[in-house]
């Protein structure tokens, strides 16, 4: 309130302040023995205000009495600095306040409160479950939980405290072959990590799983080189939810669209929305694709996003059709157009975070999912359906251009589809793509039992670069006639 | 303005006498056989600009402690923010009560005895002392001329002034302080049919020149509209430094030895052992780093408290050093090797346009963006060309073209190396903060791998 009310006091129109503490912990192993182990806290506060409609954010470690002010006259200030260059002021679209909300993630366990024996001890176990098996040579294991403590409070009224929690275990196995001249590597992608606490370690069941993907990388070094051509893709979730990620998350933010983040994470082809709104076919009559923050266990569950709204579920694509965006209470105004026409109330769908106190919070995607088929497909489904193709299971090699369009996604495993059948296993594939095609050869969808989430922690956008974490809910889904090249060379 | 500026200190570090302090407040605490304390201090201030005005920025201020507790084999880090008596106390307590429940680590080494260090350079108050208005004038002097050209310019301006210090229960100290500074712009036109990049990253603000920079942009961006498609395939490229910067940072970063002996990575030798001594790019290639280097300093210490020195990482196209950690070395019967925060490659005196000239048909290319590994046992790397990419024909640039993606290697690049530039300091990092301090030339390659079209402008 003391920030709050400096900032008001140096001509502030609007404030918020964010006082944050986390706590991380990681353990990482290699073979046998601990590499890493390491607890960090963060503790601070940042100040955004609204100076005749321009934005300035200053933060600190320092949460004395008198540094609190300083820092929010230095963040008035700074907008005060920034109003030099101005064309377009912001206009925040209206929320509701929230007067005392509180909100948790359903973690069950506390991560924190596992001794650290104990998580080691699970870790070296499953390492030793993973060397067993012949050929599989390097082995490294890893667990990282986060406990982000925030509080929230805006001049509008708005206070909220929120407790949040991410869990990650993984393991990768790598397979070197006996004459030194190939390596492969298999990394647990069919464990995500989650808005969970120390019960998502348990439920991943590394030691059991440790044998199984260290067959898998010695596998790798036998399996044949893929020709190139054009195949049928059928896609597990454990690889799909990076192609969504990338080739339908990031171009419908905003941000994007208008030109905002040019520099780095680059522009949109989902653009200009007077275009592309109710009009754009990117895929199929059966792709739906949803935004929300709500999904049980998600990595973007909040009750509330760091400028005080709460989330809302929303349609980014319906019926194969663009709908909606990603947006922020500075965002929701541009589009008032398209809501009204709708009969929609324009509001904020909750997209704004921050990754500290110390970084200014903006647009930043929620969960953006695809949701299921109406038929209750699964993934034996879509194979034996195929008679030429190849099925990929998790995420590996990716990359995409700076309007979204031409990416080009390798994957962990990768199996011949022949007859309806997986005949055997191939290496060194990667499959190029241009988003609006790819989507539009996508002709089969798995149903809601074989809907899974998947996640990730380093999702980068902004300058300077931060890091957001989203899940991303899919079946699996069937390519037709998709471009695979072969990305194997010699040394 | 001038009135803002007392609002608004400089950027704060703690200096070498606080962080004595503070590093011998936190050791009285200890009861470990060993500790070291890592301290790191500073200020990062940044202005966004997009679509012609200021769009965010952000200054902040943090210090942070970081406490390594050994007890024979077993060792923990905590880190924290809080810097009080009873903070500092609780963080050692739970260093040490973590690394009591640890294993022992067989590959455990003593922290070392005091050591001798050269003094970090690269401090300048000019970078320092850049405040909000000031950094808002930098962006003005690229926003006013792209909205005066009817062009529209988005960018950001990053600075950081920064001290770090070590010590540890042996009595070692080290302390160094630095700043860095990167401002990068890509303009584009207002129907989005151009674009057009450039960047800079200094330690010293007084060197930058932001409207030559904006203006280098918008040339490029003017130059870029309506971009013909040509065939992908295997090219002649000329890449300016800022694309070799992109691509040479791959071949430091996969210099570790361990990963080599252990049959891992490229520089592992078939049969086993690394290629230490072998060829592995054209002969006119050196690359090295030296944190004393004047266009790319770095710090002079490692974080275990290692004096770094130059080193050679390729000589005249073989491999020459890998970086040992202390457990490696000691193990293979080496010195322990660092890496480095600094890279510099050889080059030659040609300007980009000299290399141009000599060109009967190739491709320009100013950045790449979205690079990922896609092969290790090859540094294979995939990624597009972005912000202007430019057909040459007899010597000549002649016409914009669409963006390829490729598949290609840094060590096959430099194995078809046709001619090297004057080495510059560059901005590599893609995320456009002032990333590795990167010294290297423009070059013009044979054979580029570009494997399909991009309509991405």
């Amino acid at each position: 309130m003391l920030a709050l009310d400096a900032a008001r006091g140096a001509g502030a129109q609007y404030a918020d302040v964010r006082i944050s503490r986390n706590r991380v912990q990681s353990i990482n192993t290699r073979e046998r023995r601990v590499q890493g182990l390491s607890d960090n806290e963060t503790f601070g506060f940042g100040v955004r205000t609204l100076v005749g409609g321009a934005w300035g954010f200053a933060a600190s470690s320092d949460l004395t009495r008198d540094e609190v002010a300083r820092v929010a006259r230095q963040a008035a200030a700074q907008a005060q600095a920034n109003r030099a260059a101005l064309v377009r002021p912001v206009v925040l679209a209206s929320a509701p306040v929230t007067k005392e909300g509180t909100w948790r993630s359903p973690a069950k366990i506390d991560p924190f409160d596992i001794a650290i024996e104990e998580k080691v001890a699970l870790l070296l176990s499953a390492n030793e479950a993973a060397l067993k098996v012949p050929g599989s040579r390097f082995v490294n294991s890893a667990m990282f939980f986060l406990r982000e403590e925030k509080t929230y409070a805006n001049s509008e009224g708005s206070f909220t405290v929120q407790t949040i929690y991410r869990a990650s275990p993984s393991m990768t196995v790598t397979a070197v072959s006996s004459d030194f001249s190939d390596f492969q590597a298999r990394q647990s992608t069919d464990i995500a990590p989650m808005g969970r606490g120390y019960e998502h370690v348990l439920d991943a069941k590394l030691v059991e799983n440790a044998p199984r993907w260290a067959e898998e990388a010695v596998q790798k070094l036998s399996a044949k080189p893929v020709d190139v051509g054009r195949y049928d893709l059928v896609l597990h979730p454990s690889h799909l939810g990076l192609t969504i990620h990338e080739s339908i998350a990031h171009p419908t933010e905003l941000d994007r669209v208008y030109g905002y983040e040019a520099n780095y994470a680059g522009t949109s082809f989902v653009a200009p929305p007077e275009e592309k709104l109710g009009k754009f076919r990117y895929g199929p009559e059966f792709m739906n694709i949803q935004g929300d923050r709500m999904q049980d266990g998600s990595l973007g569950a909040v009750g509330w996003d760091d400028e005080g709204v709460q989330p809302e579920t929303f349609l980014i694509i319906k019926n194969g059709i663009v709908n909606d965006y990603q947006t922020t209470r500075e965002q929701a105004n541009w589009l008032d157009w398209w809501y009204k026409q709708q009969g929609k109330a324009t509001r904020s769908h909750g997209c704004s975070y921050a990754q500290s106190w110390s970084d200014v919070q903006f647009q930043r995607m929620p969960n953006v999912s695809l949701l299921p088929g109406e038929q209750n497909l699964k993934w034996e489904d879509l194979i034996a359906a195929t008679d030429r193709g190849i099925a990929i299971v998790g995420d590996g090699s990716f990359s995409i251009d700076q309007q979204r369009y031409n990416a080009q996604f390798g994957g962990q495993l990768f199996y011949e589809i022949r007859g309806g059948k997986i005949t055997g296993m191939l290496k060194d594939v990667a499959y190029q793509m241009r988003t609006p095609e790819f989507w539009n050869a996508m002709d089969m969808i798995g149903g809601k039992d074989s809907y899974w989430l998947w996640g990730a922690f380093g999702d980068a956008k902004g300058q300077p670069s931060q890091s957001n974490a989203v899940s991303h809910g899919c079946p699996p889904t069937r390519h037709r006639g998709i471009n695979v090249i072969n990305t194997g060379r010699k040394a | 303005v001038s009135s803002l500026r007392s609002l608004v200190t400089a950027a704060r570090t703690l200096g070498r006498e606080e962080c004595e302090a503070l590093a011998k407040r936190a050791l009285s605490f200890a009861t470990a056989d060993e500790t070291r304390i890592n301290i790191n201090s500073g200020g990062r201030g940044n202005t966004r600009f997009a679509v012609n005005q200021i769009s965010t920025g952000g200054d902040n201020y943090d210090a942070t402690i970081s406490i390594r507790s050994t007890f024979g084999k077993r060792s923990s880090v905590v880190n924290t923010n809080k810097l009080d008596d009873a903070s500092l106390r609780s963080a050692v307590q739970l260093a040490e009560r973590l690394a009591k429940l640890s294993p022992e680590d067989p590959e455990a080494m003593p922290e070392l005895p005091p050591q001798t260090y050269t003094e970090s350079r690269g401090w300048s108050e000019a970078t320092a002392s850049l405040d909000p208005p000031a950094r808002a004038n930098a962006a003005r002097a690229i926003t006013e001329p792209a909205r005066a050209a009817g062009l529209v310019s988005t960018g950001y301006l990053e600075t950081q002034a920064g001290a770090t210090a070590i010590a540890n229960s042996k009595g070692l100290f080290a302390y160094g302080r630095q700043t860095a500074l990167s401002l990068t712009t890509t303009v584009r036109t207002a129907d989005g049919t151009g674009s057009g990049w450039a960047g800079a990253t200094t330690h010293d603000f007084s060197k930058l020149d932001p409207k030559d920079l904006g203006a280098r942009a918008i040339d490029k961006a003017r130059r870029s509209v309506n971009a013909v498609a040509v065939e992908p395939g295997r090219y002649t490229v000329i890449l300016e430094p800022t694309a070799v910067g992109n691509l040479v940072q791959f071949i430091t970063g996969a210099m570790s030895a361990r990963n080599a002996d252990e049959g891992r990575s490229f520089f592992s030798k078939a049969g086993g052992g690394n290629k230490i001594g072998m060829k592995v790019v054209d002969e006119r290639v050196t690359i090295s780093s030296d944190p004393l280097d004047p266009e790319a300093y770095a710090n002079t210490f490692s974080g275990d408290g290692q004096p770094i020195a130059k080193t050679t990482w390729i000589e005249n196209g073989v491999v020459k050093n890998l970086s040992y950690d202390r457990f490696w070395a000691q193990k293979q019967g080496k010195q322990p090797v660092p890496t480095s925060g600094t890279v510099r490659m050889s080059g030659g005196t040609a300007t980009t346009e000299e290399l141009i000239a000599s060109t009967e048909r190739g491709i320009l290319v100013t950045r790449f963006w979205y690079l990922r590994p896609v092969d290790p046992r090859t540094i294979l790397y995939t990624g597009l060309t972005r912000d202007g990419t430019f057909l040459i024909e007899r010597g000549r640039i002649t016409r914009p073209i669409k963006n390829f993606r490729f598949n290609d290697s840094p060590i096959y690049m430099l194995n078809n190396l046709d001619a090297m530039g004057r080495p510059v300091r560059v901005s590599a990092s893609e995320a456009g903060g002032p990333g590795l301090a990167i010294v290297v030339p423009p070059i013009k390659v044979r054979d580029f791998n570009f494997t399909s079209l991009s309509d991405a402008v």
